[in-house]
């Protein structure tokens, strides 16, 4: 008997011997990291964890949920009042998709700063942006479900921006209503799609992250690991920082939730549906905006579509529009400041989308827009070539 | 750190401009006893709200996300509730000969409406539509002092205003004419505990009532929150410390 050759096997071998499960948990643990990682690195496993609790607290809201234009609404006051802890699971959901998106644009603003999109790690920023795309898409048919007027009016604004499509437009928009205006089939389309599209945002979080381990993490320095001095173990370095981390963004996130549920959302989406009556103002959620004020600073329909869409897909070039040397910001004076600018011209883009497009906000909408690109397409590839960068150090554990 | 605050204060920024209507006059501002973290029903002036709504605004408004057994969360007994209920007539059936019949409410019923759909309030009510209240409070932006500054806010229109015909005028209502006529007039309800029956006492009233139909969780939501922020204050000092005292032997 070969078994009774052996010595005493455990049912930890007997597993890891036909699923090597154990030693990829040792491999997580022992992981290398560089040593010289700030805060801003946090957001990565903070929006890690934002996407499981929308997922577990999303679980438990569909199984009370009802998708049908009629009982839509009337379902949602339901796990309000009857559903034990409803009010809890649909406010930790609501608020939490608002802080999932605080958590990756923080994740995404320290990528653009850092230079985190350079070679090697190219393909770790495309999942990402995939990542982001796909939350995007998640977002915006969750906030129809309510089947409020924000909900409605919104999912009515969004979709027939497909119209703007030469030829085939109409033929499109009504492929995606199911039917010639929004209405049940549209509701329970977006229903399906928004409970399948989380768990493909998860299988490609795993590309992004098995991408990201081949080369490891960027650092502030920018410059790449030399050494095992370079590097600590993730755990438990980093799980402990982590945890550290969760906590203040867990803070935060209570406080919204407990204190201040609605205040990210509109008042108008308590207001049940209703297509003879618009509101005055249909405002997308607050993650929305700047691409909202991109898209109504074109004054064409089909323009702003395009400037609406190319304002994300401009973040795939960047690898090849950026072509300094120096990755981190930390090293490039003009740079630096030039980015802090951008980031205040995007949140100036978000002040914009919440203003009704009259008088001085089309303008202002049209400057931003304009800068907003004016930033990726010359700024970018400019200082890459002109900016004289400070001298690098040469390691991490270097002098810094 | 001071990139993390300064994204907060953007993310705060952004979203309090997302949400701004344009108020016709600025609404009067009341210290609500639901306000706050410390925030709490006032049951009493809940009840007496009850008693403002059953007797004026009931005629047209309907409740239609409250059950009578929800009472009870505000202070009315088993017994008194049971006696609301059994005052409303409900439409139930179909019965074994297929009928639909008519029977008292029980408690476990939903508010009845004044209307049996739509198409009958605008009928009743010269085209105009008297919302529902259940939400009310939630779906205006602040609410509670809108609605309070609504009710206390009818009065003569200026010279030169030109109103339509069944309108009334109304400075906080959006466009200034809104098709309720005046609810409340001073002494209108008569309360057993001997409150004064003022229109702003009244108001005050009914929008504690209306804010506790709208969130009728409040109350424990806020009292649960104080736990949940004092463990992860706890949690949080506590991985601060052994993140320190782990990361210290690092050079």
């Amino acid at each position: 008997m070969i078994r009774a050759k052996k010595k005493k096997q455990t049912v930890v071998d007997w597993i890891e011997y036909r699923l090597p499960i154990f030693s990829f948990i040792k491999h997580l643990g022992e992981y290398r990291t560089p040593k010289n990682l700030n805060y801003l690195w946090n957001f990565g496993s903070i929006a890690g964890i934002a996407l499981v609790i929308q997922i577990v607290t999303g679980l438990f809201l569909a199984m009370h949920y009802s998708p049908n234009a009629d009982t839509a609404f009337g379902s949602v006051e339901s796990i309000m009042r009857n559903v034990n802890y409803g009010w809890l699971l649909r406010y930790l959901h609501a608020v939490g998709a608002s802080m999932f998106f605080v958590a990756v644009y923080i994740h995404i603003a320290r990528g653009l700063y850092y230079g985190s999109y350079k070679s090697p790690r190219e393909l770790v920023w495309f999942f990402g942006l995939l990542i982001f795309i796909l939350m995007m898409a998640t977002a915006f048919m969750g906030y129809v479900l309510p089947w409020g007027q924000m909900s409605f009016w919104g999912a009515t604004v969004i979709t027939n921006l497909f119209s703007a499509v030469p030829l085939v437009g109409e033929k499109i928009v009504e492929f995606l209503w199911g039917g010639f205006s929004v209405g049940d089939p549209t509701l329970n389309r977006f229903f399906v799609l928004h409970y399948l599209l989380p768990f493909i945002i998860v299988a490609i979080v795993i590309i992004h992250i098995t991408a990201l381990h081949v080369h490891g993490s960027n650092n502030p320095t920018g410059v790449e690991v030399k050494s095992k001095k370079d590097t600590i173990p993730f755990h438990p370095y980093y799980t402990v920082k982590d945890f550290f981390g969760l906590g203040v963004y867990l803070i935060v996130f209570a406080y919204f939730v407990f204190y201040q549920p609605n205040y990210l959302g509109h008042p108008d989406n308590y207001i049940e549906s209703n297509p003879m009556v618009t509101p005055e103002h249909i405002v997308p959620e607050w993650y929305f905006l700047p691409f909202y004020a991109i898209l109504r600073a074109i004054p064409s329909k089909l323009g702003g579509v395009i400037a609406m869409f190319s304002a994300i897909l401009v973040l795939f070039f960047l690898p090849w529009l950026d072509l300094s040397k120096t990755r981190s910001g930390n090293y490039r004076p003009i740079f630096k400041i030039l980015f802090w600018i951008f980031i205040l011209n995007v949140i100036s883009l978000g002040y914009i989308g919440a203003n009704p497009p009259e008088g001085i906000y089309i303008w202002l909408g049209r400057i931003a827009t304009f800068y907003y690109f004016f930033h990726f397409f010359v700024i970018i590839p400019g200082l890459g070539k002109y900016e004289k960068t400070l001298e690098i150090p040469h390691s991490i554990s270097g002098k810094l | 750190m001071r990139i993390i605050l300064g994204v907060l204060a953007i993310f705060w920024v952004i979203s309090s401009s997302a949400s701004v209507t344009t108020p016709a006059k600025p609404k009067d501002q009341i210290n609500w006893p639901f306000q706050g973290i410390f925030g709490h029903f006032d049951k009493q002036s809940i009840q007496r709200g009850y008693q403002v709504y059953k007797e004026v605004c009931q005629v047209c408004h309907s409740l239609k996300y409250l059950h009578y057994r929800d009472l009870e969360q505000v202070g009315f007994s088993a017994d008194e509730v049971k006696a609301i209920a059994a005052s409303y007539q409900v439409n139930d059936g179909p019965n074994d000969e297929g009928q639909m019949f008519e029977r008292p409410g029980r408690p476990s019923d939903l508010f009845v409406s004044p209307y049996p759909n739509e198409q009958a309030a605008r009928a009743a009510n010269n085209g105009a539509y008297p919302h529902d209240l259940s939400l009310m409070i939630k779906a205006r932006k602040d609410g509670a002092n809108y609605v309070y500054s609504l009710l206390t806010g009818y009065t003569n229109a200026p010279e030169g205003f030109q109103i339509s015909d069944g309108l009334y005028y109304n400075p906080y209502f959006p466009g200034r004419q809104i098709a309720m006529p005046t609810p409340l007039t001073a002494g209108q309800v008569e309360y057993q505990d001997g409150t004064e029956n003022s229109v702003e006492q009244m108001s005050q009233d009914l929008v504690n009532f209306l804010q506790w139909a709208a969130e009728p969780e409040m109350e424990a939501r806020k009292i649960l929150g104080l736990k949940v922020l004092l463990y992860l204050l706890v949690f949080t000092i506590l991985f601060y410390l052994v993140k320190k005292k782990i990361w210290r032997d690092l050079k």
